[in-house]
């Protein structure tokens, strides 16, 4: 397979404005989308503003909307569209725009730092600690995550919401709750903290309808929406109605 | 020229993948208040992209594992020349590295009684290596970057500021270590988003910046990988250390062109991966080297039984150390008998079922079905050897990972050079970031406690931002030099000279004219010019980095044409055999003009003046390691018998 001419519209701009820009770019065989930004870079616009870094899937900075789709641009090959069509990139929409393709997102990193860490156990030092493979696959899945933040981004609650943003943690820190509820060794029980109820009052598992969208677009194929997000609210609800649940969390609380 | 904007901290840490956050958290829970500054995102760094795992003899897999085993290893894969006080030291603690891990929130995968696995990897003798499936790099990432979060929560409760102690500064780079005299003062940088100017005063700076791949055309490294901090060291006054020594990773995408030289990880191999060339031949029992022959199979019956008896048979020749498998991949395909696209075939269809492939693998699997449309499960990868890591770099002190010649400069992780000699074993990077980063961060943190905070003079930094405006004015500079360059293009040659004429296999004529290649380049990129203005503008943030890859560039292609050897990573065509003389020779590179002033220079001469050092005798106790036959083929005869 030769190369060829292809038509490229790419959002250049900045927090004032922008709009689309025309481009026809060479293509070559097996390349990705992030080779097209690059070719654009150095033969036509040198100052395209875009974020990348491995080019192989595994750090999540080059996200963006590929004809509309929250994509990652290192992962999305040529050959998926017909070469007629015209590729449209975009920033992504859920963030304030920097400049191009570039956004702030601030917003995950301000999220990142409300979810309570890691709370080790009591009483077991380095090199003591004791798990089987069984019991963390679950919170290993999670762990895959790659902070591309298209799930955040694609998530309705906040794309065209931004007064939900506030109390809305979005689905990847959602999914960072469900990843420390079901560490087998996590404490945060035993020190006072019910990380379901967190996930429910302080992060907005609430407005979470399980449209499954965060699900779809995830470059990793982490089931979130099934593995993380309704588990995490079965048992946030749980907490909630059952009064054994809450008798005991009262009982337990006082203990030292 | 405008004020500057100003800020005092105790340390700061210049980059953010494995090295530079451990250093971090050191630094602040020693009490430092503490800066981050990285290029990328936080916790986008290039740690992200080591597959295998992290090396640590805790024994899990193997009770016979211990450090002195692990300790012999990697000076036999470095071949000999590490620093071996650096050895020593990451053999010891790398165990508790790991398990501190655990109590941050990592997740490894399990041994059947629920302890850490470790896993077979090229050079260790024992299954060694701590992992998460094929991605344990990203694991490392978010655990550091997670336990930061966790002490800016700590800080925020007692202060009511998440920033208060540690901060990170992201997508900044820096340009310029400040200095006063002899002694660090801080360093400059800009705002990648808004191109605005920073200083940042401090008494103690670590450099954890990573590696230079990216001075070379086919790399499994990021943008990120421009020898920045190589650069600031030289610049700052301190010396490099043995930069021949570059690893090319024996495995990376061959195909299609725009994946090449992306990383295939070793574990591969490590689970039973094999090599075969067009022939369907495994072509590794052929390349066996006189100094390993007593420790590799010598038949594919021997080396298949090894995977389940490990101690009654010796392991396959795939696991050599990764300068042994490149240079045979290379010869192979060099006579004739490499795949369509030029590589090898590297194949595990054939020898586990699919389910265990996309379980152990899986961003292999994920990553050849999605980029070349190959299903590992069915059919063989093809693969060829890719710049991956660079051995030499930033001069340290084995215990304190400070800086030579520079008081308050420390350095760690891949910037750092020493500890791999003149070749790293797969697995020996992750548990160097954390036993030296952990080591610069506490030593930065004691000379800040101690140290005095010298004055950062203004002219200092107004060269430094007139240096960094230059590209926006290449036009007017020097008008009969000729038209502006696209550092594009200046990168592109940069890459195609270092990629042929100082890659895997050397030649003296090829080096030399490499040199005067780079002279060339170094004069036109001082015409570098960009379009547009100062907020994110790419081709500003490559034409600065320009300056770094040229010097770092140099510093490779003139140590190599120095050493008139082949070791590790360092393999000259025209004197293809190890010579014991050199064992005891490490070359070190310093700036010509000392006062750190980058002329346009006499190509010749160049920027970098090339000095040779006996190293340190290595300590008999660890000496008597080995065996008395072994250290006959690495040590002179008057290092033995001393």
């Amino acid at each position: 397979m030769s190369g060829y001419e292809a038509r490229f519209k790419v959002w250049r701009g900045d927090a004032d404005g922008g709009g689309l820009e025309d481009f026809r770019v060479e293509v070559n065989d097996g390349e990705v989308v992030l080779d097209i930004i690059h070719r654009l870079q150095a033969t036509q616009a040198p100052d395209l503003a875009v974020r990348w870094n491995c080019k192989a899937g595994k750090c999540g900075s080059c996200s963006a909307e590929i004809n509309g789709r929250p994509r990652l641009m290192c992962m999305t090959r040529m050959s998926v569209f017909d070469r007629e069509e015209t590729v449209t990139v975009t920033p992504l929409r859920t963030f304030p725009v920097i400049r191009d393709l570039v956004t702030d997102v601030g917003f995950n990193y301000a999220k990142a730092r409300e979810i309570p860490a890691f709370v080790p156990p009591a009483g077991l030092g380095p090199g003591e600690y004791r798990m089987m493979q069984e019991d963390v696959d679950r919170s290993q899945e999670f762990r895959k995550c790659i902070e591309c933040f298209l799930c955040q981004d694609t998530c309705h609650v906040v794309r065209d919401h931004e007064e939900n943003k506030t109390a809305f943690a979005g689905p990847r820190f959602l999914m960072r709750i469900a990843e420390l509820d079901m560490h087998p060794l996590d404490a945060a029980a035993e020190a006072g903290l019910d990380r379901k109820s967190t996930a429910q009052d302080d992060h907005g598992l609430g407005y979470c309808n399980i449209t499954k969208c965060c699900t779809e677009v995830c470059p990793e194929g982490i089931k979130i929406t099934d593995n993380a997000l309704i588990p995490l609210k079965e048992r946030a609800v749980d907490r909630k109605y059952d009064p054994l649940v809450w008798l005991g969390s009262k009982i337990r609380r006082r203990s030292p | 020229m405008a004020a500057v904007e100003r800020q005092q901290w105790d340390v700061v840490v210049v980059g953010a993948g494995g090295a530079g956050l451990r250093a971090a958290i050191e630094a602040r829970e020693r009490g430092a208040r503490t800066a981050v500054i990285c290029k990328s995102l936080f916790g986008k760094a290039h740690t992200v992209m080591a597959e295998g795992g992290i090396a640590a003899a805790m024994a899990n897999a193997n009770p016979h594992d211990t450090w002195q085993v692990h300790f012999r290893d990697t000076m036999r894969g470095g071949k000999f020349l590490n620093q071996w006080r650096m050895a020593e030291l990451h053999a010891q603690e790398a165990p508790d590295r790991v398990w501190e891990l655990e109590t941050w929130g990592a997740l490894f995968d399990r041994t059947k009684d629920g302890r850490i696995s470790q896993r077979n990897f090229g050079g260790h003798e024992y299954p060694r290596l701590a992992h998460v499936g094929d991605r344990t790099g990203l694991e490392l990432i978010r655990t550091l970057q997670q336990k930061i979060v966790a002490l800016q929560q700590e800080d925020h409760r007692e202060t009511g500021d998440y920033e208060s102690r540690l901060k990170v500064f992201q997508e900044c780079t820096v340009t310029r270590i400040l200095k006063d005299g002899d002694r660090v003062g801080g360093v400059f940088g800009y705002v990648r988003e808004s191109g605005r100017f920073f200083v940042l005063e401090a008494p103690a700076v670590v450099i954890a910046t990573g590696g230079i791949g990216k001075s070379f055309k086919v790399t499994s490294n990021s943008w990120e990988y421009t020898g920045d901090g190589h650069a600031l060291a030289l610049l700052a006054g301190a010396p490099l250390l043995n930069m021949e020594f570059v690893q090319f990773h024996p495995t990376g995408m061959v195909w299609p062109p725009s994946v090449k030289g992306i990383l295939v990880t070793e574990s591969v191999r490590g689970d039973g991966g094999v090599l075969r060339n067009s022939d369907g031949k495994r072509f590794m029992f052929d390349y066996i080297p006189d100094v390993f022959k007593e420790k590799y199979a010598e038949t594919e019956e021997e080396a298949d039984r090894w995977y389940d008896d490990p101690d009654d048979n010796r392991r396959p020749p795939e696991l050599l150390p990764r300068d042994e498998v490149a240079r045979a991949i290379n010869s192979e395909v060099k006579e004739g008998r490499g795949s369509p696209h030029g590589g090898v075939f590297l194949d595990v269809s054939t020898r586990m079922p699919a389910e265990v492939i996309k379980r152990r693998l899986p961003s292999m699997y994920h990553q050849f079905k999605e980029l070349a449309d190959v299903d590992i499960t069915a059919e063989p990868m093809e693969v060829g050897p890719t710049c991956h890591y660079v051995m030499g770099g930033i001069a340290v002190d084995s215990d304190t990972a400070a800086a030579r010649g520079v008081p308050g400069l420390f350095a760690a992780g891949e910037v750092a050079g020493g500890m791999h000699g003149s070749n790293r074993l797969g697995g020996n990077s992750l548990s160097d970031l954390l036993v030296f980063g952990r080591r610069a961060g506490g030593y930065a943190a004691e000379y800040a406690a101690a140290a005095t905070r010298v004055p950062v003079a203004e002219e200092q930094v107004d060269s430094a931002a007139a240096e960094a405006l230059r590209p926006f004015s290449a036009e007017g500079l020097e008008p009969d030099a000729g038209p502006p360059e696209n550092p594009y293009t200046l990168h592109q040659e940069l890459q195609q000279t270092m990629n042929d004429l100082v890659g895997i296999i050397r030649r003296a004529p090829e080096m030399e004219r490499a040199l005067e290649k780079l002279a060339e380049l170094r004069t036109r990129a001082r015409r570098a010019g960009v379009e547009g203005h100062r907020q994110f503008n790419p081709g500003w943030h490559l034409a600065l980095d320009l300056r770094n890859m040229l010097l770092v560039s140099e510093c490779v292609a003139r140590a190599a044409l120095e050493r008139t050897e082949s070791r590790g990573g360092h393999t000259r065509e025209d004197f293809p055999s190890m010579d014991r003389a050199w064992r005891s020779v490490n070359l070190l590179c310093r700036l010509t003009d000392p006062t750190g002033g980058l002329a346009a220079t006499d190509p010749v001469r160049g920027q970098i003046d090339l000095v040779r050092e006996t190293t340190e005798p290595i300590r008999p106790d660890l000496l008597a390691l080995f065996e008395k036959e072994e250290l006959v083929k690495y040590l002179a005869d008057e290092e033995l018998y001393e």
